[in-house]
């Protein structure tokens, strides 16, 4: 089995935030420069602990945005109710200090050496660990044939949308859009259900590997979708919202 | 010495009362998230069976209505998933791990809990025995969702959730300790909230 290795303690360190960049109106991309990040694997995430001036202390897990070897970055999305992504999303400034502690995860993570075509299907910031995996996939030229369908509510919705459209050579780009489309949308509309996996997915007789991030209700009808598509179960990884990106 | 996050005030504070309710670390939720590595599977009733295996082979073995038949209890519970929700007062019905293991003869210290799926998890016997752990199969009075671990889970509920395995189907008991699905992928052997055992070394 892989990522089989147990590793020593994760510690909390202190990074600084060395970028932001905002992706949509909820979503922000946070470049960090922790002091001794020792690598991570696409698809892995982290705990970000946030500390108020009384001692009160949140954590949360953030999906890894970024590839193994480029600067760390993570993706959040500002959940209205939520603690923790109102203040990464608004509050944070480059130059602030973010505590986090991390790489975890071993079982929704990508490596190149796995020559499988990849079907990969996003919902909402759920395609924050996919974005990990596809810009890896570039950086180590790898040549496995990559297939993504990311179901967003509207194009205005769209995380990393201009770095989606330069990928070629061997990655295929679909959306599909549930909320309401834009003028002369050619793409995709509504839920993902089983006629638009079926085509969007790679066939099971190619053997294919899917990671499927999302909310819940997403994620169980693509995963189920895949699996009535052939898939063998254990070629299906998912991950779900509460998972890694709760409130 | 944790920074101060200028600005941050926090907003998952709970009444005072409460607070010693919630592990460190942890936030309460109304709602009630999934957590799982794949697909979830969907098991015939007709064709579940739960077993009791020492070092895989079988000691006691129940269907579903031979399951059904035996006594039941009502139990109301927190929660605490590693992924930081907790949530207070879950209402389950479910077979005490006790009730099954007097129906068989055992030993061993340890158990690995295996599930549809391939999913496992690996819990010392002590903290499965003496009223604190279930095979539960009715959630909030309903029949358990399948996403949420129906027809049954474990219900361990003083460990973090990943130990209280969705579509279990049986526990194998063993000698020692060996760790299941995401004790191999990083996350504690134990899992104790309350020392915020998350990660391997925590």
């Amino acid at each position: 089995m892989a990522g089989t290795a147990l590793r020593g303690r994760l510690t909390w360190q202190v990074a600084t935030v060395a970028a932001l960049t905002r992706e949509t109106a909820s979503v922000c991309t946070i470049g960090l420069e922790p002091p001794d990040w020792p690598g991570h694997r696409a698809g892995q995430h982290l705990d970000v602990r946030l500390t108020a001036e009384d001692g009160y202390r949140a954590e949360r897990s953030y999906s890894i945005a970024s590839a193994p070897g480029e600067q760390l970055a993570i993706t959040v999305e500002r959940l209205d109710d939520g603690e923790v992504s109102p203040y990464l999303t608004e509050e944070l400034q480059v130059g602030d200090e973010l505590e986090l502690r991390g790489p975890i995860g071993g079982y929704f993570v990508w490596d190149p050496g796995d020559g499988s075509p990849l079907t990969l299907l996003a919902g909402g910031s759920g395609i924050v660990p996919l974005r990990s995996i596809l810009r890896y996939r570039v950086r180590t030229g790898s040549d496995v044939p990559a297939r993504l369908l990311y179901s967003a509510r509207t194009l205005p919705d769209v995380i990393y949308r201009d770095e989606l459209g330069h990928h070629h050579d061997g990655v295929e780009v679909s959306y599909t859009l549930t909320r309401s489309q834009p003028p002369g949308w050619t793409g995709h509309t509504g839920r993902i259900d089983a006629g638009l996996l079926a085509g969007a997915a790679w066939p099971a007789a190619a053997n294919p590997v899917a990671y499927v991030c999302g909310p819940t209700s997403f994620v169980e009808t693509a995963a189920a979708g895949l699996v009535d598509l052939g898939y063998p179960p254990e070629r299906v990884k998912t991950e779900r919202f509460g998972a890694t990106g709760g409130p | 010495m944790s920074p101060i996050s200028r600005g941050f005030r926090g907003r998952g504070r709970i009444p005072a009362g409460e607070a010693g309710r919630l592990p460190p670390g942890q936030y309460l939720t109304g709602g009630f998230p999934v957590l799982s590595a794949g697909p979830t599977p969907h098991t015939p009733l007709a064709d579940w069976t739960f077993s009791i295996t020492r070092s895989g082979a079988t000691e006691g073995s129940w269907t579903w209505p031979e399951f059904q038949a035996l006594p039941a209890e009502n139990v109301t519970v927190d929660i605490h998933c590693v992924t930081r929700w907790s949530k207070f007062d879950t209402g389950w019905r479910g077979v005490s791990v006790d009730t099954l293991l007097d129906r068989v003869e055992h030993d061993g210290r340890y158990m690995m809990a295996f599930c549809d799926g391939g999913y496992t998890t690996n819990l010392p016997l002590d903290d499965v025995t003496g009223g604190k752990a279930w095979v539960a199969f009715d959630y909030d009075g309903q029949a358990l969702a399948a996403e949420h671990g129906g027809p049954a889970r474990l219900l361990v509920p003083h460990l973090y959730f990943w130990k209280s395995a969705k579509w279990v189907r049986g526990l194998d008991l063993r000698d020692r300790d060996e760790p299941g699905f995401w004790e191999t992928y990083g996350y504690h052997m134990y899992g104790d909230p309350w020392r915020e055992q998350r990660y391997a070394g925590d």
